[in-house]
């Protein structure tokens, strides 16, 4: 059967059919369907105002490299500037290759480009050596949870210092409809009650951060970044899979399979998801060492940390909290107390945004100014 | 549940605690002598009597909790001949003849609906069927109801209105309703036999309960109608949805013209959890605490609920096995389907599964439901007063066209993507074949898309997608249809006296239509 011709332009013959909707279109017709599509939900959203200083966060991985992408197209129409921001989780043989791709695409799309370790982070903590402590206590896959934690937190960090207003993560309609799924089979009711939403305003010292491919289905990144020509890292990494989000996926997978739209059809409902009132977590404050939103006394990543330096790395994860939250955070313990101060350079507190005029909004220069001083408050806070 | 076992909670509770196998010298854990025939929980091997006391408290607890159930009420228990289902008629029938301070006060009816012709069956296995769910209904002694599907296509559009009389739910109303009826109880005392829903479960032979003499023959042409709806549907998924709206819209039916208050469903835990999880696939995160929440108001006159979800479909199992109770097997519209031939099947696997690696799955699904509320989400506009779903009749989910949500993504390129597809398989046939033919033709056209948009606009978002599995509408049986054409035609009728409206002169401006026309326009806000 020959192919039909675009529905779109009715001249070139069509390349695909859309997964969604079954249309048959040509490369190029597609590709503009796509980025118009992007550019509607940033539209429609308001996510990002004119004049935005935009940290990508790039993985190097089809997300991220597409979302860059269409961003860079669309940058002039919605009037922003981007600065791709790079995590280097010191993964040995995993992220130096990714991180390779990301330098490449930033070098030909002539973006500005900005890596964050975490071992520059985070006194010295590596992926690797985070994994080497927690492979005594549990199976591997906790280590994704430190590294989600913590990529979070170096993203912060990373659009900070190069003074970005907003955050723009590749996360895909089929990522957000995966994580609708897992909450519920986790009972995480909180997660459900915030859930569902294009991304965050930014609360407190937090940089807004939103999901631009958010209705975007994974297959049509792929797509894209096929008929864009574009070069990506697409290797798993080293540390097993999360195995429970594999559950989720697998599931995903033969429900689009049974009905094309059921991946939107999840994150609509995660739009509309209802939660009692006392589900709903407490309005986040902000964490009495570093400054950062947090919903306990500690954020999650300076608990995390905490764990890790103390040699009990389970410490933050699960019933584990009790025992942090029994015990007094050990500011007291004397073999470490020297690499604390190291181990968290973060810019601000909430109480110097009473002192100062506006830290958070004053980006990176002041972001350094602020963290010498940071050491210096927390014990003061407590 | 991914994290049982791996918690850090010190070193002294590292090692697991051993787990005991229930051996033949075990007793039973609740009473301590009895011999343990069956283990619900890992460890907890129960005693026949002890499992039996129970399962029967989780029942009368979930009632005694919600209090929704008013002495003296007709309620309507819905009976797929099902284990669950069956079970739960069990727990009445015992419930009933139990001593007088424990016995359930309600008067029980029950329904059962014949869905042979959707599910394909023949008419002699449907004949078969039916004499046997007449033999167990018959041994009940309840009231009974056996009614076809092929019903519904002589349904009043009247069912899908939601009846404004809201059901007195209030906990005074249920105290007040309590002490009335004790007293009451307390005047018939010295007579034998006072309760009423003894009497009149007893009093009246059953046959005579049943409606109009349709039982088992339905007309041949509704019959084919029946089947030719459901072979029309592409998908199972839709198919499966479908047949529940109508068996649901059929139930509350027949509640309604016998009076029935209440109609009890036997859900089980672990079904409430797949079918929770498969309505969050479909789409309907808005509804989910009315698709499974433990009494369900949308009716309005009519309540639905759910006393069975606490039991998980183990503790069904053993008890129907345990205590013999009868149930009858009829082929569903999924079975001998593969797995991957609905988002139902497909769900209905996944959690099964899960349950197997993780016991905790079910009840962390259930436990999060709780969690639920039926109220919209903040920030999502959809008042109480706003429209609701022609099929489903929950408050419409649906957003702005340009607003940034899903739907909003999808019906921007959708919708003109739809609406080309629809117009361009039809027309194109018949208006080769003559020049003549071909402006009537377009106008056919032209008054099909208005007929299917007009009934899509008044669906909500679960409800569209399903519809669109329909390649046409026409087969649907009359009561949507004309309740469809109403609907819209109020909707035309209300915008039109719009521009004519004072603020708060509505009244006299809608004197003409109807009271069902009146009741439904307060519905839609007319005002607004």
């Amino acid at each position: 059967m020959p192919a039909p011709t675009c529905f779109s332009c009715h001249k070139a013959r069509a390349a695909l059919r859309r997964p969604r909707s079954g249309q048959a279109l040509c490369g190029p017709c597609f590709c503009a369907a796509f980025e118009a599509e992007v550019l509607r939900t940033v539209l429609a959203g308001h996510l990002l105002p004119q004049g935005a200083v935009v940290a990508v966060g790039a993985s190097g991985g089809k997300d991220s490299t597409v979302l860059a992408h269409v961003l860079r197209e669309l940058a002039p129409r919605l009037g922003i500037t981007l600065h791709l921001v790079a995590v280097d989780e010191g993964i040995g043989g995993y992220r130096d290759a990714a991180l390779e791709a990301v330098r490449s695409q930033a070098a030909r799309w002539e973006l500005p480009l900005t890596i964050v370790a975490y071992e520059d982070l985070f006194g010295g903590w590596t992926m690797d050596a985070v994994a080497r402590s927690t492979a005594g206590s549990g199976r591997s896959r906790s280590c994704c949870t430190f590294c989600g934690v913590l990529r979070r937190r170096a993203l912060e960090e990373g659009a900070r210092l190069v003074g970005a207003t907003h955050i723009v993560t590749g996360h895909n309609a089929d990522d957000m409809a995966e994580t609708v799924l897992m909450n519920f089979l986790r009972g995480d009711a909180g997660r459900l009650a915030r859930g569902g939403v294009l991304g965050s305003t930014g609360e407190g010292c937090a940089l807004p951060r939103c999901r631009p491919l958010q209705f975007a289905s994974q297959k049509e990144v792929v797509l894209y970044a096929h008929f864009r020509h574009l070069r990506y890292f697409s290797e798993e990494c080293v540390y097993a899979p999360e195995a429970f989000r594999g559950h989720a996926r697998d599931l995903l997978k033969l429900l689009e399979a049974a009905r094309p739209s059921a991946v939107l059809d999840l994150v609509h409902s995660a739009e509309r998801l209802a939660l009692a009132p006392a589900a709903k977590p407490p309005p986040p404050g902000t964490c009495s060492r570093c400054g950062a939103l947090a919903s306990n006394k500690l954020c999650q990543a300076c608990a995390l940390l905490d764990g890790l330096n103390r040699g009990l790395p389970r410490l933050a994860i699960g019933k584990g909290r009790r025992v942090l939250q029994v015990e007094p955070p050990p500011l007291g313990n004397p073999s470490r107390v020297t690499s604390d101060p190291v181990a968290l350079p973060e810019p601000c507190t909430c109480k110097q945004s009473k002192d100062e005029s506006n830290p958070c909004g004053n980006g990176g220069d002041r972001a350094g100014a602020t963290c010498v001083s940071k050491s210096d408050l927390s014990p003061v806070a407590e | 549940m991914c994290q049982a076992g791996e918690d850090y909670a010190g070193p002294a509770q590292r090692e697991p605690p051993p787990v005991p196998r229930p051996s033949r010298e075990q007793k039973c854990v609740k009473c301590a002598e009895g011999l343990p025939v069956v283990v619900i929980r890992a460890g907890d091997a129960f005693c026949r009597d002890c499992f039996k006391a129970f399962y029967v408290h989780k029942f009368r607890a979930m009632l005694g909790k919600n209090r929704v159930i008013f002495p003296g009420e007709k309620v309507l228990l819905s009976w797929s001949g099902g284990p669950s289902s069956s079970s739960m008629v069990w727990q009445v029938l015992e419930g009933l003849s139990q001593d007088s301070a424990k016995r359930l006060r309600f008067v029980p009816g029950v329904i059962y609906v014949d869905e042979g012709a959707a599910c394909g069956q023949s008419l002699e296995d449907r004949v078969k069927t039916l004499a046997e769910v007449k033999r167990i209904l018959g041994n009940t002694g309840f009231p009974f109801h056996v009614v076809a599907l092929e019903e519904v296509f002589s349904l009043p559009p009247s069912v899908l209105r939601r009846a404004s009389q809201e059901p007195a739910g209030t906990e005074e109303a249920y105290k007040a309703a309590v002490d009335s009826f004790l007293q009451q109880q307390h005047v018939l005392g010295t007579e034998a036999c006072a309760s009423p829903a003894q009497g009149q479960g007893q009093l009246r032979p059953s046959h005579s309960q049943e409606p109009s003499g349709t039982v088992g023959h339905p007309k041949d042409a509704q019959t084919e109608a029946l089947s030719r709806l459901f072979k029309s549907i592409k998908t199972l998924t839709a198919k499966e949805e479908l047949l529940q709206t109508l068996r649901t819209h059929l139930t509350v039916h027949v509640a309604r013209s016998h009076g029935y208050r209440k109609v009890m469903t036997g859900e089980s835990c672990t079904r409430l959890a797949i079918k929770l999880m498969t309505n969050l696939a479909m789409g309907r995160g808005a509804f989910l605490a009315w698709d499974t929440g433990f009494s369900d108001e949308r009716h309005g006159d009519v309540v639905l609920v759910r006393p069975m979800r606490d039991h998980t479909l183990k503790e069904v199992a053993f008890y129907n096995r345990l205590f013999g109770v009868p149930s009858v097997f009829t082929p569903a519209i999924d079975t001998k389907a593969p797995e991957k031939a609905s988002i139902h099947r497909l769900m209905e696997a996944f959690i099964l599964k899960l349950q197997t690696l993780f016991p905790s799955t079910v009840s962390t699904v259930y436990r999060t439901s709780e969690k639920l509320v039926k109220a919209p989400r903040e920030g999502c506009a959809t008042g109480p007063s706003g429209p609701n779903c022609l099929l489903c009749m929950c408050a419409l989910d649906v957003d702005n066209a340009d607003s940034a949500t899903a739907f909003g993504a999808q019906s921007s390129s959708h919708l003109s993507q739809m609406l080309t597809a629809e117009a361009g398989t039809p027309t194109r046939p018949c208006c080769g074949a003559g020049e003549g033919q071909t402006q009537s033709c377009h106008r056919a056209v032209g008054r099909r898309e208005d007929a299917w948009a007009c009934i899509i606009e008044q669906l909500c978002y679960s409800c569209r997608v399903n519809m669109k599995d329909l390649p046409s509408l026409d087969p649907l049986p009359p009561y949507v249809l004309t309740e469809a054409q109403l609907r819209s035609q109020r909707g035309s009728v209300s915008e039109e006296i719009q521009e004519y409206l004072i603020e708060e002169e509505e009244e006299e401006d809608r004197a003409e239509p109807c009271e069902a026309m009146k009741q439904e326009a307060e519905d839609k806000g007319i005002g607004l």
